[in-house]
Order: structure tokens, then sequence, then C-alpha cells
């Protein structure tokens, strides 16, 4: 310290006074990563073309049915637009997380708020957000595509009931919380969709022979596979067993590197 | 005020920043000045909690930054210019940085205002934006939300000479105001214009501290006077009878004596003088001497 | 200047003993940046620590289950589910990391002929491509030699040159179509999700609509570049099926290829 430097007052500047600074709602957090979701050309595009595509989806069913005169209700309009939301969802559970990393910003967004834990729960809590508007506007759609194929074939179907309602929202929920789990482990957008989509293809294949030719294997599988065990959502009467079998199978796909690669961004040197 | 206390941080074998102690005072301008690789932005990164240290803390008002609610209000930071989304808009990330300090949109009008950012500017991407325009928005950044504390890692580097004396004023005006601003550069000339007080490191250790006075005080350094005559032989010539070292530089003299003997002997020896001042760089005489084992480069 | 230079002398380039970057050297340094990052480095490592598990997997099967017989060629492919869904990353990585890093801005300037250094990233995607499959037949023979020696089944060595070269183009299209969408978007993640989209759910698609409409089952063969590709697997192809395979080839592969390249080789580099 220089001699001369004058002797401040005391008191005063010298501790930094608190007590009029509220911590920063949670729910502010939310809205501002909210917001970094589509404000990038990147990110837009994302959310864009899960819409598009949904749209599409249903649209080319309903030409389709209605040209070959198929029997059509109301769930299989939302059901083809969960088959393709169900690839993009992960990819946006994905870059929420990992575009931080790659453009460096996180430095900047863990500086305005060193509650680390918090910051990576609103950016969950972003992912089911936009999971849950892609669910209303695949129900929305469906129903427009519905009305229409009433319309035109003469009798509609609304066969679509609240567990089916309920079962594909929480499928949805998975896929992208399943994004955003391996891209905690990873922090790189690049190596997490890679292994994303090797666990959606490729890993069900393998599974698949494994147990059709290994007796063990084939008893285990059922605890492992997590994609054969959300099964039980959909048929919603599952057995104790079947509800056991997901829990545990969500414990290895999601709990495990979810809990790892939080750990992970909680330690690691910012960069 | 910010203060460290025996700040360690290694990397495996390898010490980036080595038992370093120092208090920046508020109302004051402090220079945080050493060679590339040397831990200033390491030491940085510590205070700001986004490097773990090994041994040592930084508080800064007396808290953790980590401890410190809302700190973008408390505590303004900028590291790395470059380290945005190259994808978004200047306007945008401010708005993101306002968003979450919970500040008016209209902060962010003052703060382009302030660092001279034009409206159709600010719509740009960031990844069309030039060095010296980055760094202009990473100041708005950290002034955002009104913070007593300035962190600044490196903040000249890439404005033209009008930025640069732009910041200087910014930075002083904010001290005189009871602010704390700490900065880091590699480059002498910007720190001591702007310092009041300075930091020396080098290895991740720091080799000096005081204000530009005290520094110099501490040196063994010897006066220097640079001169040019309408006949340079024979200001030379009678410098050298005198017993002084003399050496050409540029376009006239460089003599190892304070200005007011040579200025005597030219008038003795009636040799008109055209410029005579005393030799600058004392200071980066000491400050290349302080960190010789650490430079890249041998100093000569 | 202080002195007045020699009439000629340092006011133009002096270009006479300058050759141009020989290609040579253009496709050994772009080799070179394929494994000397940590990114690209794993992936190369992981395509190969890949190939070798699953094989590897398969010959513990084989051994262990009496009623499973494996052949030289169920060993080769095994590699369906490693080199071939990661050759076309790397296929995509080679290109695109260029872009995301920024790096472009220093290739181009070292090398202004960009269709030079875009053929030398080409040459070393086709290498790669190459040493995959050489370390795929390698292993393959490694595993079905042991399968001979540890089980109770006969070894069948199937290998014709029919299917290894079928082989060597499967993986060679693989690696070309992910560098052709990596043309076309230069980002990453996007190249990725789509290269994934076009070889596991579009197949799916097309499926689904050739049994619904009958007039889209007739033109699908020509338009599904995946189902073009099916007999080259088992080296059943007939005069027409490469008509198919040329005309989808076409679609998924010229045509991405070179309006990505034209981006490419107008693009401003930043």
């Amino acid at each position: 310290m220089s001699a001369g430097a004058p002797a401040p007052a005391a008191g005063l500047g010298h501790a930094l006074d608190l007590s009029s600074t509220q911590p920063i709602p949670f729910a502010r957090l939310v809205r501002v990563e909210l917001r970094k979701s589509y404000d990038t050309r990147a990110g837009f595009w994302l959310l864009l073309s899960i819409g598009l595509l949904v749209l599409a989806a249903e649209v080319i069913a309903l030409a389709v049915t209605t040209v070959q005169d198929e029997a059509m209700q109301f769930g299989d309009f939302v059901g083809t637009a969960a088959f393709l939301t169900s690839f993009l969802l992960p990819v946006l559970g994905i870059m929420v997380l990992t575009s931080e990393w790659s453009q460096r910003t996180a430095m900047v967004t863990f500086a305005l708020d060193p509650r680390r834990p918090l910051v990576i729960a609103a950016k969950a809590l972003v992912g089911v957000i936009l999971t849950l508007a892609t669910v209303a506007v695949s129900i929305a759609i469906g129903a427009v595509c519905n009305l229409l194929y009433g319309a035109i074939e003469g009798h509609t179907d609304w066969t679509f009931g609240f567990p089916d309602f309920v079962a594909f929202t929480i499928t949805q929920v998975l896929a992208m919380l399943g994004g955003f789990a391996l891209a905690a482990l990873f922090l790189n957008t690049a190596a997490a969709i890679v292994v994303y989509f090797v666990y959606k293809w490729v890993l069900p294949g393998l599974f698949a022979v494994g147990a059709g030719l290994i007796g063990w294997f084939s008893d285990l599988r059922p605890w492992i596979d997590f994609q054969v065990a959300q099964e039980a959502i959909w048929d919603w009467s599952g057995s104790g067993r079947d509800w056991a079998q997901l829990v545990i199978s969500g414990f290895v796909w999601l709990g495990v590197p979810l809990v790892w690669g939080i750990w992970r961004v909680l330690r690691a040197e910012v960069k | 005020m910010i203060t460290v206390e025996g700040l360690t941080r290694k990397y495996g074998s390898f010490t980036a920043v080595d038992d370093v102690s120092f208090v920046c005072q508020p109302g004051r301008v402090t220079g945080f000045l050493g060679p590339n690789g040397a831990g200033k932005t390491t030491t940085m990164r510590v205070m700001v909690g986004l490097t773990p240290p090994t041994a040592g803390r930084v508080t800064i008002g007396g808290h953790l930054y980590n401890d410190i609610p809302n700190p973008g209000r408390h505590v303004g930071v900028l590291l790395d210019a470059s380290a945005q989304h190259a994808g978004r808009t200047g306007r945008e990330i401010l708005e993101l940085g306002a968003r979450t300090m919970g500040l008016p949109s209209t902060r962010i009008d003052e703060m382009l205002e302030l660092v001279s950012l034009t409206p159709a500017e600010s719509k740009r991407r960031l990844r069309n934006y030039s060095l010296g325009m980055k760094q202009r928005l990473g100041i708005a950044h950290a002034l955002l939300g009104d913070p007593s504390v300035l962190i600044l890692d490196e903040p000249a580097n890439g404005l033209d000479p009008a930025g640069i004396r732009w910041m200087r004023g910014l930075l002083k005006g904010y001290a005189e105001r009871g602010g704390t601003v700490l900065l880091s550069s590699h480059l002498l000339n910007e720190v001591e214009l702007i310092a009041d007080e300075m930091i020396l490191i080098g290895h991740g250790r720091i080799v000096a501290q005081g204000d530009k006075k005290t520094l110099l005080a501490g040196a063994t350094h010897t006066a220097a006077t640079l001169v040019t005559a309408l006949d340079n032989e024979a200001l030379a010539a009678a410098l050298s009878a005198r017993g002084l070292t003399v050496a050409p530089a540029g376009e006239g003299l460089r003599v190892d004596a304070e200005p007011v003997e040579v200025g005597r002997t030219a008038a003795e020896n009636s040799i008109v003088l055209v410029d005579l001042r005393a030799a600058e760089g004392a200071l980066e005489d000491l400050f290349l001497e302080l960190t010789s084992d650490t430079q890249r480069e041998e100093v000569a | 200047m202080t002195t007045i230079p020699a009439s000629g002398l340092g006011h133009t380039l002096d270009l006479t003993s300058t050759t141009p970057t020989p290609f040579g050297r253009l496709v050994r340094v772009e080799l070179r940046k394929t494994w000397d990052t940590l990114a690209g480095f794993w992936l190369l490592l992981s395509t190969a620590a890949l190939t070798a598990l699953v094989m590897v997997i398969q010959l513990a099967v084989g051994i262990t289950q009496d009623d499973v017989e494996l052949t030289y060629n169920s060993f080769l492919t095994s590699t369906n589910f490693s080199i071939a869904v990661l050759l076309p990353i790397i296929g995509i990585m080679l290109l695109t990391s260029e872009w995301s890093q920024r790096t472009a801005m220093v290739t181009f300037s070292l090398e202004p002929r960009r269709p030079l250094v875009i053929a030398a990233k080409l040459v070393v995607g086709l290498s790669l491509a190459v040493t995959a499959v050489v370390i795929a037949l390698l292993l393959a023979t490694l595993c079905n030699a042991l399968y001979g020696a540890l089980s109770d089944d006969p070894t069948v060595w199937n290998a014709s040159v029919s299917h290894t070269s079928a082989f060597v183009l499967l993986q060679v299209i693989g690696m070309l179509t992910g560098f052709a969408f990596a043309t076309l978007f230069l980002n990453t993640p996007a190249a990725i999700v789509l290269y994934m989209v076009y070889s596991f759910v579009l197949p799916g698609l097309f499926e689904l609509g050739a049994q619904l409409m009958d007039w889209f089952d007739k033109i699908r063969p020509w338009i599904d570049f995946n189902f073009a590709q099916g007999p080259l697997v088992d080296a059943t192809m007939t005069g027409k099926d490469w008509a198919y395979f040329a005309v989808s080839g076409f679609i998924w592969l010229a045509v991405p290829l070179t309006f990505g390249l034209w981006r490419v080789l107008r693009a401003e580099v930043k």
C-alpha cells in the first residue's frame, strides 16, 4: 500500500452494504434464461423448426389419411407430432445448457449470479416450459387437423383421453431431460447430440440383440432400458414392477448423468 | 475495497498465482501490471468466483464474491469482452444483463450512450463488432448495475487513442466519486497515466507495489536526458569533456545526467539547444528490471 | 525509408522463387488438424474404441451362447453400430470445426485457393474412412480367429472382394454424406441433427409413406438413399439397384455437396 494514500473515512466505502440488495429472484433467472433460448439465430431456428415440423407432420398426416380414406383419431394426429418432436426436444434440452459453454457466456452468467445450482435449475425449467409449449402447439394443431379431417371425411373421433395427454406430456419432458442430462455431462453440443442419438437409435438395437441372445441380459434389460420402460407411462395400468423398472432405468439414464454433470458444473473452472 | 490475502492457484505442478496479497482502496484506481501470462487474469477470475483458489481468499467489501446477492449491482466485471454469444446483438447482451440484475431498459440506453455505441451499432450482432466495440460494450455491461467496485481485465485492449483517453476520464471520475477500480494491463504507459496505485506482478508473484513516486524512489535509477542542439557534435564533445556519457539518440543525444546539467553545459559553451527534456521511461526500466527474469524476451 | 531503393527492387514482390503450397502439404496439415485438438482426438479414439467394444461384445456372446453362429462377415456388419454412426460425424467436424472455431480465417489467408483447401479436407476424410475400414477389417479378422479358437462352431471366412469393396464404398458414402451436410450448414449441431434425422428418422417415414401410398412406394427407391444402399450391404447389386443408387445418391450427396461447396467458396469468412 502506498504511504501517500489518504486514509479513507472509517466505515465508508470499505465494506459493501448488502442490506438493501435482494438476491436475484428465481423467477427472474427463469425469464432471462427463457429469453436466451430464442434471442440467437440458432435458438430461434431450432424453436421455429420444431413448430414447423409439428405443423408439417400433422398436415401431411391429414393429407395422406384423407386421400387414402384411412381412419384417424385425434390422438393419432398428436402422436405423429410427438414422434417428430421427440427427436428435436432433446436437442433443445442440450442447447439450452451447452450454448453457454460453446459461446463462453457462462463466464458472464456466473459472474452475475454465482449461485450456479439456481442457474442450472432455471435452465432445466426453461427446457420444461418449452417442452410444454411444444405439447400445447402439437395438441392445438392436432385439434385443427382433426376438425378438418371431420369436415372432409364426415366423421371425427376425438379419442385422446386424459391418460394419453398426461403420458404424452411426461414422455416429452423426459426426452428433453435426457438431452439436458447428457449436456450437463459433456458440456459440449456436438458430443452430447451424438451420444444422445446413439442412445436413442443404436442402443435399443444392441439391447434387443443382447436380450435375444443372452438369457441373463434378457432379464436385466427391462431394468436398464429406459426407452422400453417408458411404455409403462402410456399403458398407465402398469404393475408395480413396471413402475419400478421405469424408476431404476430412469435413474441410470437421467439421474446419474444429471447428478454427475451438475457436480461437474458446480466445481468447474469457468473459462 | 478489494482485499486479496495469500492467494495461490496451482494447475498441477504449474503455479499461476503464488501467495499474492494486496488491497485496492476505494476512491483510487489500482493498476495491475505484468507481462503476458504473469497471473493477472487468474487473480481476477478468482476474485469473481469463476476459478476456485488453491489457497488464500479474496474479499470484496468484506464479502466473498459468491456471498454477494445480485453481485452485478455491487461489482462490475469485465474479464473478456469476446466471451459473449456471437449471434446476439450488443443491445440484447445488455438487455440480458439488465434483466438479470432487475434494471429498467432505460439503463441500457444510458450505458450505450456512455460508451458511445450508436443505436445502429447496438443492433448489430457481436460477430460483426471490432475489438474496440466489443471492449466498449464490455465496459457498458460492467457499469450496468451502477456498481461501487470495478474489476476490468485489459479494458484498453483494442481501443483507439480517443477511446483510451475516454476510458481514462471515465475511470478517474468513477474513482473520484468513491468507487474502487482495479484494472489490469501489460502496457505500462497506459497504467502509468491512469492508476493512482500500481501492483507489479511477474511469474505469479508480486514484485513491487505502490504509487509511481514510491516505486521510482525504491528503484536504483539514474537520470537521463534527451537533448537536441543545432550542433550536436559540439555539444557531445562538451558533455564528454565533463565526463558525462553521451550516446546518439534519434536526431539528438541521450545523456546520463539531469537536464539542468546538460543545459548548463550548453549555456557555458554557447550552443543553441532545440530540445531539452528528461528521458521518460524510468518506470519502464524499473518494470523491465523487476520482471526481467519473467520476461519472454531478453531485455537488452 | 532512408535510402533510395535500387530501381525495380523492393517495389514489386519478387515471386519467382516462391512455389505455391503443394497439395500434399495441405493434406498433411489438414490431417494433423483432425487429431491435434481434444475434441478431434476423442472423436477418433472413441470411433476406434466403439468398434472394438462392439466386436468384443459380439465375440463374447458368440462364445458363451451355443445357438449363436458367427462368421467373418457378421463381425464386419457389427460396425453398423460404430463406424457407420461416427464416420459421418468425423466428416461433419472436418469442415464445421473451422467455422465454429473461426480458424477458417487463418486457413484461407494462408491458402486463398479455397477449392484446394476443401479438396484437402475431402482427401483427409477419405483417408480416415479407409483407415477406419482397415481397422475394422483387422479387428474382424482377429475376432473371427479368436472365435474359431474359443468356440465349438466352425470358423467361417466368408470374405470376398465384392463384400469388402461394398463395405469400403458404404463407409466412404457415410463420410461424404456427413461432409455434404456440413458444407450446407457450416454449423456442427445443425449438421449433426440433420444427418441423424436423415439416417434414422427419414427411413421410417419413407417406409410409412410407401405402405400408405402406392405411388410413393414406386418412387421411393429413386429418392431413398438409405434404401438404395441396402443391396450394397449384401453385395447383391443389380443394374436397377445401381440406377436407384445413382439417382438417390445424386439427390442426397451431389446436390447438397455442390450447393454447399458453392457457398463455402463464396462466403465471407468471419
